[in-house]
C-alpha cells in the first residue's frame, strides 16, 4: 500500500514540475523583462561560481590524470594520456561534474533563497507591489542558470586540462605546447557540441528545480530546509538522466 | 464637512465566502469601511482574520461574495487592473516581508518603481526621506533588515507600505511579537497616520491594546460570521458570552 502512495506521489510531484516548467515556457518571452534582475543573477550565479568551479575543475583534471597514467603505462600507451584525458574531460566529466557542483553551490541557494522568501510572505509583498513574483524570481533565475552553466563548464574544462597538464608532468616530461596538440588533434566536432548542448539542459534543470522547490517550498524554516536540500537531491538526479538521454540521441544522430 | 453618516465607502465585503477543504473559514462575511476609518478585526488565532485581508488584496480568491474598493469588484478585475488597484492599498505583512537582500532603500524604492509610475530620481529621494521621516528612521536608510530591531523593520514596513500613497490601509497584525513599549508605538504611528493622511484602515489584530486605542469600530469575526459590529466601548459593555470573553 506505502508504495502505491509514494508511486502517487511522485507521479504528482512529476506533474507539478511539468506544470512548473511550463508556466515558465509560457512566461519568459512575454513582457514586462525583468533584465536588471536577470544581470544580477548572471553576476551571483555565473562570476561568484567561478572560483569554485574552477577550483573543482583543477582538481579534477590532476587527479584523474593521476589515476590514469598507471593503466596507460601498462597497456604501454602513457603517450596517449594528454588524448585520452581530454576526450574524457570535454565529453562527460567536465561537464557532469561541473554541473554537479552548480547544483550543489547554486541549486541550493536559489530552493533556500526562494523558500525563505515564501515563509516570509516576501513573495506576496512582492506581487501585492504590482510585480509578478514568477517573472522576478524565477524567470531570471532560470535563464541566468541556463546561460551560465555552459560558460561555466566551458572554463572549467580549460582549468581541469591544465589540472591534466600538471598532473602529466608530474611523473613524466611533456611540454605545454605538445600536451595541447595532443589534447586539440584527439577531439573532433562530435565530443565538443553535443557535450556543450547538453549543459544548456542542465543548467536548465538546475534553475528550474531550484525555483520549483523554493517557491513551493512549506510554511516554517524546516521548509527552506527541506526546499535547499531536495533541490540538490533531484537537480543532480535530473543531471544524470540528462545526461544519459544525451548520450542516446547523441548515439541515434550518429554523433558518437 | 462630511458627517459619519455621508462618508466614501472605501471597501464594502459582502457576503464573503472561503473555505479550506472542510473548513469554513468566511461565511457570509460582510462589513464596510469608509474614508478616514479604523476597523479593527478581531478574532481568535486561526479565525480566518489574515485570510480576509488576502482576499480583499487578491492574494487568494473567495469561493463567493463581493469585495469592492474604490468602487471597483476585486474578483472582477484583470490583473493590470488589480496592479493598479493596489497601488492604492498598503498592506503591512505579519512578517514584515522585508527584502532580506535589499537595503532599507531599495526597500522602499521597489514599490515606487514597479507600479509603473515614472519618478525622477531626486523625486523618489524626497518620498523615501518622507516616509522614513514618518516612522521616524531616516539614520537607517541603508542598513540591511537583518541589522534592524523587530520594532524597526517593522516601523520600516510601515514606511514601505506608506510610500505609494495609500487610500486604504491593511495591517496584518500590526503589534504581534513586539513588546508592550513599541506595540504602542506602532499604534501610535498608525493613528497619526490616519490622521495625517486621511486613509482608511484595516487592522486584523487580537491584541486588545490596539483593539482600544486603534479601532473606531470594531468587527468580531467568529465561526466566520461578523458576529458584531460596533464601537470599542460598546462590545467591552457586551453582555454576550461570546463577546464578553475577549474583553475578560
Amino acid at each position: 500500500m506505502d508504495s502505491y502512495i509514494n508511486a502517487g506521489n511522485f507521479l504528482k510531484e512529476v506533474g507539478e514540475i511539468a506544470r512548473f516548467t511550463l508556466k515558465f515556457l509560457i512566461t519568459w518571452f512575454k513582457p514586462r523583462y525583468e533584465i536588471k534582475e536577470f544581470f544580477k543573477q548572471c553576476y551571483v550565479i555565473g562570476y561568484k561560481s567561478l572560483p569554485l568551479i574552477g577550483l573543482t575543475g583543477f582538481i579534477m583534471g590532476l587527479v584523474l590524470t593521476m589515476q590514469l597514467r598507471p593503466s596507460m603505462v601498462d597497456y604501454g600507451v602513457e603517450s596517449e594520456l594528454p588524448a585520452i584525458v581530454g576526450i574524457a574531460i570535454i565529453r562527460e566529466i567536465g561537464p557532469v561534474i561541473t554541473a554537479l557542483i552548480f547544483a550543489g553551490k547554486i541549486g541550493s541557494s536559489i530552493g533556500a533563497e526562494l523558500g525563505s522568501m515564501k515563509v516570509t510572505e516576501q513573495i506576496d509583498a512582492m506581487e501585492v507591489s504590482g510585480t509578478n513574483p514568477f517573472k522576478y524570481l524565477v524567470v531570471s533565475r532560470v535563464l541566468a542558470t541556463t546561460l551560465m552553466l555552459p560558460i561555466l563548464a566551458i572554463l572549467s574544462d580549460a582549468i581541469s586540462l591544465y589540472g591534466a597538464y600538471l598532473g602529466v608532468n608530474i611523473k613524466g616530461e611533456t611540454s605545454l605546447q605538445l600536451f595541447w596538440i595532443q589534447v586539440i588533434d584527439s577531439l573532433s566536432f562530435n565530443d565538443v557540441i553535443p557535450a556543450f548542448i547538453k549543459t544548456y539542459f542542465f543548467g536548465f534543470a538546475v534553475g528550474i528545480i531550484g525555483c520549483y522547490k523554493g517557491y513551493n517550498s512549506n510554511k516554517g524554516t524546516e521548509g527552506v530546509g527541506k526546499s535547499a536540500n531536495a533541490a540538490v537531491v533531484v537537480a543532480s538526479v535530473l543531471i544524470f538522466i540528462i545526461d544519459l538521454l544525451a548520450v542516446q540521441i547523441t548515439d541515434l544522430l550518429g554523433y558518437n | 464637512m462630511q458627517t459619519e453618516t455621508t462618508k466614501e465607502i472605501v471597501l464594502q465585503v459582502s457576503k464573503l465566502k472561503k473555505r479550506f477543504g472542510n473548513n469554513i473559514v468566511l461565511d457570509d462575511f460582510s462589513f464596510e469601511l469608509h474614508r478616514n476609518e479604523n476597523i479593527v478585526v478581531l478574532g481568535k488565532s486561526g479565525s480566518g482574520k489574515s485570510v480576509l485581508i488576502k482576499c480583499i488584496i487578491g492574494l487568494m480568491k473567495p469561493e463567493d461574495g463581493s469585495i469592492i474598493i474604490l468602487g471597483k469588484e476585486v474578483n472582477e478585475m484583470n490583473a493590470e487592473e488589480l496592479d493598479k488597484t493596489r497601488a492604492k492599498i498598503g498592506f503591512l505583512f505579519q512578517s514584515n516581508a522585508l527584502y532580506d537582500s535589499m537595503t532599507v532603500r531599495e526597500n522602499l524604492e521597489f514599490p515606487l518603481r514597479r507600479h509603473w509610475i515614472k519618478h525622477k530620481k531626486e523625486e523618489i529621494n524626497q518620498i523615501i526621506n518622507q516616509a522614513l521621516s514618518d516612522v521616524k528612521l531616516t539614520h537607517t536608510i541603508d542598513m540591511m533588515p537583518s541589522e534592524l530591531s523587530g520594532g524597526m523593520r517593522k516601523r520600516i514596513a510601515l514606511a514601505r507600505t506608506l510610500i505609494l500613497k495609500p487610500e486604504i490601509i491593511l495591517y496584518d497584525e500590526p503589534t504581534t511579537g513586539l513588546d508592550p513599549i513599541t506595540a504602542k508605538e506602532i499604534i501610535q504611528l498608525i493613528i497619526e497616520i490616519k490622521n495625517k493622511y486621511n486613509t482608511a484602515s484595516l487592522i486584523i489584530s487580537h491584541d486588545m491594546n490596539c483593539v482600544k486605542l486603534a479601532s473606531d469600530l470594531v468587527v468580531m469575526l467568529i465561526d466566520g460570521k461578523c458576529y458584531a459590529n460596533d464601537t470599542y466601548s460598546n462590545l467591552k459593555n457586551s453582555q454576550d458570552k461570546n463577546i464578553k470573553q475577549f474583553f475578560e
